[in-house]
């Protein structure tokens, strides 16, 4: 082997400078930059008097991104510049983004807190004038959980089922018949979905309003998210496990059952969480199913029960301050109810993700 | 009790492409069968013919006989999943089960097919263990998962697997690929042992490995790219190395090939 040369090339991108070193703004360069534009916008917002605050923003924003982009350049090259420029676009983005969600949450917090109480959460509207203070939401929480609980019995078995079929066993016309419904169905609007079951449950069956009415329309919403989702999962779990299990000599079902499921479980379980969460807040299909109540009706099976979105929007149909007042508070147990089933999801995948360092 | 393999007449498809044409062969029990032959000419195609791992594989179908002593494993009426209790397989990279700990691995194959008696499990997990070489490596942490072993341990963590269900056919596609020099010492001397109780087929892209491992090699090839493959010769595996009767052989195992 010949000895190796201690030769800077010549001519290459940096001819002059070999130095890996570059001049470089210091960390809080990028903060200063957003403080200060944010105060001369506020200036200028002022002087100019402009009324609208995101005008404010827009020259907060536009200052930010370019004096950061024209100080970078001057200090540090084109190369990092242009990098700047991205970042920090992406964090107008990001704020963007993020504002409306913030205020959201916020702002319900702000409103909902007034009048949300032990009381509230156990009282129902049973008697209660609409515009007095008073009375809770304990009927539609009731309500909620056994809609969405029958929901979920009717759609997760159904759907895991489904998908099951597809991606293990599905070939051909049948499957592909299949998964064109399906996605037919993901696209079913929630109004269409509660006119159906209206049309043959309760007008044509003659059955009479009740929860379990709403909960079939529910679980048309939710089965195609959950087959979707559970799909995505067992598609992931590797060929080489089923192939493994059947060289065992253990049958299919059961190799299914033992080696795929439980590999994918987790992914699966969190699908079917996020369904749950996205049709605990469905209005329309419980608004004419459900049909709603002021008093309490354990039983989802006969007669109108109440439910959490259906509670907030008569609320506010009521138009005056104690009913807006519950509205906000109802709103605010709704939101919390889906982030609880999130975060519960976020928990059961981590915690039955498969373990080991590896793979 | 291993059992002789006689192959007739088998060709393999996926779909309508044939893989491999009219192959014929005898496999010896208590011996080792080495495959040896170029990349792409079907020596795990053939190797999956042989416990109907094949037609898991969707729209693959096989035609001919594959004779286990005086059963065809094609005949109809044949269970697959019996057929695959009989003849087990090993594969090329290590695929512990990724919710189960090393005991759990390994029972696999047992609890799966039934057998629930925990001291019976406990007594066929170390003897299957040991026979891989694995028990000394994981006796203190059979509790923990498989995945988190190295690639070695894994392989052989799957050795005892498929030993574990008491298989009469061991089948092996180039179980030492993803293997160090000392893993895959260890895998062959453990094929030494193994070949005791069972009959054994091997894929293998290790010259030497075949030479040293086995008692008969086949040689595979293919005529050209698109060609189906086919078996050239079988032979002892001295012969094969010192004395091939095809050229092509020769070619091949001496480096001249293609
Ligand atoms: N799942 C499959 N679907 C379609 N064709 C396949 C499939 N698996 C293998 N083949 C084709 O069958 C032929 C034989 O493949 P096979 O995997 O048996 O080769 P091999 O001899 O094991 O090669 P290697 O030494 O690289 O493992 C190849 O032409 C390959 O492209
Ligand atoms: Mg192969």
């Amino acid at each position: 082997m010949s000895a190796v040369t201690d030769k800077t090339p010549q001519g290459g991108i940096h001819p002059s400078a070999p130095s890996l070193k570059h001049a470089r703004l210091p960390k809080w360069a990028p903060a200063a930059t957003a403080v200060g534009a944010i105060a001369v916008a506020v200036g200028i917002g002022m002087g100019a008097e402009l009324s609208s605050k995101i005008q404010w923003g827009l020259i907060a924003v536009l200052l930010f991104v370019g004096t950061l982009h024209v100080l970078s350049s001057k200090v540090e090259g084109t190369r990092q510049a242009k990098d700047r420029l991205a970042t920090s676009l992406l964090w107008v983005c990001f704020i963007l983004a993020v504002i409306p969600l913030f205020s959201l949450i916020e702002y319900t917090i702000a409103k909902g807190l007034k009048v949300l109480d032990a009381a509230f959460l156990s009282h129902s509207m049973n008697g209660v004038i609409t515009t007095e203070t008073g009375g809770g939401i304990y009927h539609s929480l009731i309500g909620t959980l056994e809609q969405v609980g029958i929901a979920t019995a009717m759609a997760a078995p159904i759907g895991l089922l489904t998908a099951i079929y597809l991606v293990e066993y599905g070939r051909g016309k049948l499957a592909k018949t299949v998964t064109f419904f399906v996605d037919v169905m993901t696209g079913v609007p929630s109004i269409v979905a509660g006119l159906f079951i209206l049309s043959f449950w309760i007008i044509y069956l003659d059955f009479n309003f009740s929860g379990f009415a709403g909960a079939m329309a529910l679980a048309i919403l939710m089965m195609p998210v959950v087959v979707r989702s559970t799909e995505e999962m067992l598609k992931l779990v590797p060929n080489e496990l089923r192939e493994a299990s059947l060289a065992l000599g253990v049958p299919k079902w059961l190799t299914i059952l033992r080696v795929v499921l439980p590999t994918a479980i987790g992914g699966i379980v969190t699908g079917v969480m996020l369904a749950i969460a996205r049709i605990t807040g469905e209005t329309a299909p419980v608004l004419l199913l459900v049909y709603g109540s002021t008093a309490i009706n354990n039983n989802p099976f006969d007669g109108p029960q109440d439910s959490l979105p259906l509670y907030v929007f008569q609320q506010w149909k009521n138009g005056n301050e104690p009913s807006y007042d519950r509205a906000w508070a109802a709103a605010l147990v709704l939101i919390a109810l889906v982030m609880a089933f999130n975060l519960l999801a976020r928990g059961i995948a981590r915690w039955k993700a498969p373990s080991g360092g590896r793979g | 009790m291993a059992k002789r393999i006689d192959v007739s007449g088998l060709s393999a498809y996926y779909g309508s492409a044939k893989a491999i044409e009219d192959i014929s062969m005898t496999v010896e029990p208590r011996s080792v069968t080495a495959f040896i032959g170029p990349s792409g000419c079907g020596k795990s195609t053939f190797l999956r013919t042989l416990n109907r791992m094949h037609e898991v594989i969707p729209n693959a179908h096989v035609e001919g006989k594959v004779m286990l002593d005086d059963e065809n494993l094609y005949a109809s009426g044949v269970d697959p999943v019996a057929v695959r209790r009989t003849v087990g397989m090993v594969f090329q990279r290590p695929n512990p089960f990724p919710t189960m700990s090393i005991y759990d691995n390994v029972a696999a194959g047992l609890k799966l097919n039934g057998m629930r008696r925990k001291g019976d499990l406990d007594t066929l997990v170390e003897k299957s263990l040991k026979g891989a070489n694995l028990w000394n490596e994981v006796k203190d942490r059979l509790n923990k998962p498989g995945a988190g072993l190295s690639g070695g341990q894994q392989q052989r963590l799957c050795i005892a697997r498929a030993i574990a269900v008491e298989p009469q056919v061991l089948l092996m596609d180039e179980p030492c690929s993803a293997l160090d020099p000392i893993s895959t010492l260890a895998i062959e001397d453990l094929i030494g042992e193994l070949k005791e109780r069972f009959t054994i087929v091997i894929v293998t892209h290790n010259m030497q490995q075949a030479a040293r491992v086995s008692d008969r090699t086949a040689f595979f090839n293919l005529a050209a790219v698109g060609q189906p493959g086919r078996l050239i010769e079988i032979d002892e595996t001295e012969r094969i190395f010192s004395n091939p009767s095809v050229q092509a052989t020769e070619d091949y195992i001496s480096g001249r090939f293609g």
